[in-house]
């Protein structure tokens, strides 16, 4: 059995868990699932500067930063004692696409030769970290919503502008593999 | 706790529930603050855990979905989609009602230029980080500790969304 889970699991497990997500969360207290406000929480807790936006009561919906917390904490379980042995397999075609922007296909989930501290005050950390993060804060909280709350959510509840939201995270996606990547990889 | 909950519902200015909030508490019914978030806790664990051992945190498995070279992250969201309608469905049908015997809430999105110009401009940052906000807390439980640096930013966006928010179309 345990061999079996630390095996990487099929798209159609993960994806009938993370959808059950939904019902656990509404029947368990009424929380309406979505990841990208516990951003919006933290700010409100820690620095809200009087911006309107960020006054409103968050102790109320703290229970979103237990969510949040917890997935951190699933992380370093299934890694420490669920992880898979094997090196993850990536599908050829990507490796070689990848090999050709000069980034070192590895054993991991996160290739190192970008996810790793070294390169945290060059060119490269600004923009994998500083301006990646940025992206996904402002675009987020901008369009009211990430795959969780307008993907799965919003489209688990049939509201046709988490569908156009979902395209838009698709075409932004999209954009940046094919379009800018090409020109980016070339400045490190 | 008491009083601070008092303090902002007799503040005019400041809002007891956000109304643009995706993942708003409509719980009525009022619990023990730490114990009652513990359900939570363990949901999210379990989520966690799903998010690495199928990989979803990985970045190259977001590279692979860009350049549809797999289908696995398409499948992933074309289920968890489709087993949530079956469960949003299921719960109107027969008005299952939540633990504490309340009605479950759903809210009306409305759009905005935001679903749009946000959606895209996020997009573009799951391209980069190989992550949207849940995945970023597990990449970070996993060991890949430079996320934290991500996750600060990330949150640097949306307080400076918060800032902007006027000035931006909607």
């Amino acid at each position: 059995m345990l061999e079996l889970i630390r095996q990487p699991w099929p798209w159609y497990v993960a994806g009938a868990l993370i959808g059950l997500t939904v019902p656990a969360l509404l029947l368990l207290g009424n929380k309406h699932f979505g990841i990208s406000s516990s951003l919006r929480h933290i700010c409100a807790a820690c620095l809200p500067a009087n911006i309107p936006f960020f006054k409103y009561n968050w102790r109320r919906e703290m229970w979103n930063l237990f969510f949040v917390g917890g997935v951190l904490l699933g992380g370093l379980v299934a890694t420490q004692l669920l992880s898979n042995p094997d090196p993850i397999q990536v599908s050829a075609q990507t490796v070689k696409d990848l090999e050709a922007l000069n980034v070192v296909v590895d054993n991991e989930l996160m290739p190192a030769s970008i996810f790793s501290f070294e390169n945290l005050f060059s060119l490269k950390g600004l923009v994998f970290f500083v301006l990646g993060g940025f992206l996904v804060g402002f675009g987020t909280r901008y369009a009211g919503g990430c795959t969780s709350g307008h993907s799965i959510m919003g489209l688990s509840t049939l509201q046709w502008p988490s569908l156009v939201a979902t395209c838009c995270f698709m075409v932004g996606g999209f954009a940046m593999v094919h379009l800018i990547f090409p020109w980016l990889m070339k400045l490190f | 706790m008491q009083n601070t909950t008092e303090e902002f519902v007799t503040n005019p200015l400041v809002l007891e529930h956000p109304i643009e909030c995706e993942a708003p508490n409509d719980q009525l019914t009022r619990e023990q603050p730490i114990v009652s978030n513990i359900k939570y806790v363990v949901v999210g664990i379990l989520f966690g855990i799903v998010f690495v051992k199928a990989e979803i945190i990985s970045w190259y498995r977001i590279q692979e979905m860009f350049r549809l070279h797999s289908f696995h992250m398409y499948g992933v969201i074309g289920t968890a989609v489709v087993v949530g309608m079956i469960s949003v469905w299921l719960i109107k049908k027969f008005k299952i009602r939540t633990m504490q015997g309340e009605e479950v809430v759903f809210h009306k999105k409305d759009f905005h230029w935001g679903n749009i110009i946000g959606a895209s401009m996020f997009g573009l940052g799951w391209a980069i980080t190989g992550a949207c906000p849940g995945p970023l807390f597990a990449q970070i439980g996993s060991g890949f500790l430079v996320v934290l640096v991500t996750l600060v930013s990330a949150i640097a966006g949306t307080w400076v969304y918060g800032l902007l928010r006027d000035k931006l179309p909607h």
